[in-house]
């Protein structure tokens, strides 16, 4: 438990609406140690993003905290005011948007920006933040910072301004990085330099890093362990390794599936049947059990909880114990 | 940089091209000016001598060309009504103008400006609903209605301020100014409030609904992110964003105001070019009137220019220059 950075145990997100109560996060309990990169997959909508903006205290109202609890390297952090939460952002946890291109202020120089930051949350003079802002810049791979540090944003590649997010991100040097999709908005050549540099900074600082992406390929690459999330319950959690090797949840199973192999000759992808259900109308049971093939009664009437050895499937269960 | 500004100097230049043709023309539709400036004795070799002596036998074109080309040096002949070179006339009265649209510019931009983040900021608070429905009656109240009311409140029953006229002025150069005077400030005051009303609700709309647009986008989510407090995301951040179109927005109307300020002017004998025109339509004075059509045009094109340079300023992904279209080709 010292060595966990961020715990989450039990989250519940929830959206008061016209219609109802929609539940965004259901149940969602994880943690994730230092130097250790912990990827959250699952399908559009299925609350992966929502646990991030949770845990920074970034859910766009009416979303909000129903239950559960966050805590920050043993900090409880889920009951904090707006403004003890935003001293927490940016310098014990950070975050990485999905889109460089919209994630910086277009009408301010990286420099600005870096600079604005770092003086934010630590206490040095104009000067000192602008050396920090270039050594941030080189460590994180942008060629002549000297230069580039006064470049406005449009003036970056893709590649180069998701480098300034992540540096932007490592200003405080966060205990906790948060990185919501980091390398789905850029192509797949500069995907693996972005997923590469995380990778080596998290190791090299002993941070904590978060992973929110639907690509399994760059879970597979860069994460240590990794949860998937399914109509916004976690389904299964485990190492990365045997994770995507033995899959054990049916959900799983099917996305592992539905990946094609560079390699293994394969006719025709697998696909899972149907689509995620709608927040509005999850149901009852095992959010899966319409598109499971493998369901058995209890699916139909008792949500699974997530197991020890980190799945969440009644089937699964019986499985085992017979 | 250099060929945007020449580009836009010449597109202006075109302009004012165009517009000189319109108030020439007018010479030409509003009966003969001969017989306008002739009193009724002159024998028709006196009427014979003055055309020619006007140059009204020339073609068309000449006399366009001559009428540019007097125009461009701030000729543009005597006036009818009160035989003075008219553009002393007009210099006379373009500073009082001039000082009033300033000044309603300014107030509209100092108050428009923070009630309109506030009411974007504070959505759903008693305050920016008060405020939006202020704007409301803002935007609805015709400009000589506030005149009216506000000399009644402020100079008829509380007696504070004055209720027309421009009180002292203190002449620098040609320019006459009552910003250094007591009296010429006091005088200021009510005119441009009731100039700027309008223009201050417009503005303070304009950066409500931008305001809310650049709330939503992603660099004010990762600012937020980055831990930076909400004063510095909204003012800062957010503000600078939702500042192009207010500048459009002001550019284009201080051409406006110059035009409103002619209702204005009338409520408080405001002596400006408003004023000028009024009494010159009235009179039929075809070369203040013509005068007053070119400076005011001259006015237009030349905030717009400026306002286009203000972009490239404020925007730097406007700016056209090499260095910027370098840094994107090495951007790897």
């Amino acid at each position: 438990m010292t060595d966990d950075v961020l715990v989450v145990e039990d989250l519940r997100v929830e959206f008061p609406t016209r219609k109802g109560v929609l539940t965004a996060v259901d149940g969602v309990s994880l943690s994730i140690k230092r130097g250790e990169i912990l990827g959250i997959v699952g399908e559009s909508g299925a609350g992966k993003s929502m646990t991030g903006m949770a845990v920074l205290g970034l859910l766009e109202p009416p979303g909000r905290i129903a239950s559960g609890k966050i805590w920050l390297s043993g900090q409880r952090i889920d009951q904090l005011s707006d403004d003890e939460l935003r001293v927490l952002r940016g310098k014990r946890m950070a975050a990485i948007f999905q889109d460089p291109l919209t994630s910086l202020n277009p009408l301010f120089t990286v420099g600005d920006q870096l600079v604005e930051t770092i003086r934010q949350h630590l206490s040095v003079g104009k000067d000192e933040a602008r050396q920090r802002a270039l050594d941030l810049m080189s460590e994180v791979g942008i060629p002549a910072p000297t230069v580039r540090i006064d470049h406005y944003p449009h003036q970056f590649s893709g590649g180069m301004r998701q480098r300034v997010v992540i540096a932007l991100a490592l200003c405080a040097e966060p205990e906790l990085i948060i990185a919501d999709e980091p390398t789905t908005a850029l192509d797949v050549s500069i995907q693996a330099q972005i997923t590469g540099l995380l990778k080596r900074l998290c190791k090299e600082r002993g941070m904590a890093v978060m992973l929110v992406t639907h690509d399994m390929g760059v879970i597979a690459e860069t994460a240590d362990r990794v949860g998937v999330m399914y109509a916004g319950r976690l389904a299964e959690i485990g190492e990365v390794e045997a994770l995507v090797k033995t899959p054990r949840h049916p959900y799983t199973v099917g996305l592992m599936g539905a990946i094609p192999s560079l390699t293994g000759d394969v006719k025709e992808l697998s696909q899972i049947p149907g689509n995620m259900p709608r927040l509005t109308d999850i149901p009852q049971g095992c959010s899966f059990n319409p598109r499971c093939s493998r369901h058995v009664d209890r699916c139909f009437v008792e949500v699974p909880e997530l197991s020890h050895s980190g799945v969440a499937c009644w089937s699964v269960d019986e499985e085992r114990r017979s | 940089m250099l060929a945007f500004l020449l580009k836009r100097l010449l597109n202006a230049a075109f302009v004012m091209l165009a517009v000189a043709l319109l108030a020439f023309m007018i010479f030409r539709f509003f009966g003969d000016p001969v017989e306008m400036m002739v009193n009724e004795q002159a024998t028709q070799s006196d009427r014979a001598e003055l055309r020619e002596r006007l140059g009204l036998n020339d073609g068309l074109l000449t006399q366009y060309v001559r009428f540019v080309g007097n125009a461009v040096q701030g000729d543009f002949g005597i006036s009818y009504r009160n035989q003075q070179d008219v553009m002393v006339l007009m210099a006379e009265r373009f500073p009082a103008t001039f000082e009033l649209v300033i000044v309603a510019t300014v107030l509209s931009l100092l108050i428009g400006i923070p009630c309109g983040v506030l009411t974007a900021v504070y959505q759903d608070r008693k305050l920016a609903d008060g405020l939006q429905l202020a704007s409301i009656v803002g935007v609805s109240l015709p400009s000589f209605v506030v005149g009216i009311l506000l000399i009644l409140v402020f100079s008829v029953t509380l007696g504070w301020l004055p209720a027309f006229g421009r009180g002292d002025t203190v002449d620098i150069g040609w320019w006459s100014s009552g910003f250094f005077t007591p009296s010429g400030r006091a005088a200021l005051i009510l005119p441009s409030i009731s100039l700027s009303l309008f223009q201050i609700t417009l503005v303070m709309r304009l950066v409500r609904a931008e305001m809310l647009e650049v709330l939503r986008s992603d660099f004010i989510k990762f600012a937020r992110a980055r831990g930076l407090p909400l004063s510095v995301v909204h003012w800062r951040h957010a503000l600078r964003n939702c500042l192009m179109p207010v500048i459009t927005l002001t550019g284009m109307q201080i051409g406006n105001l110059i035009a409103f300020a002619l209702v204005t002017e009338t409520v408080f004998q405001w002596p400006g070019m408003g004023l000028l025109f009024i009494q010159a339509v009235t009179f039929v004075d075809i070369p203040v009137m013509a005068a007053y059509l070119m400076l005011v045009s001259f006015i237009f094109v030349l905030i717009n220019t400026l306002v286009d340079i203000t972009y490239a300023y404020v925007d730097p992904r406007l700016r056209s220059d090499a260095s910027v279209k370098g840094g994107v080709a090495n951007g790897h």
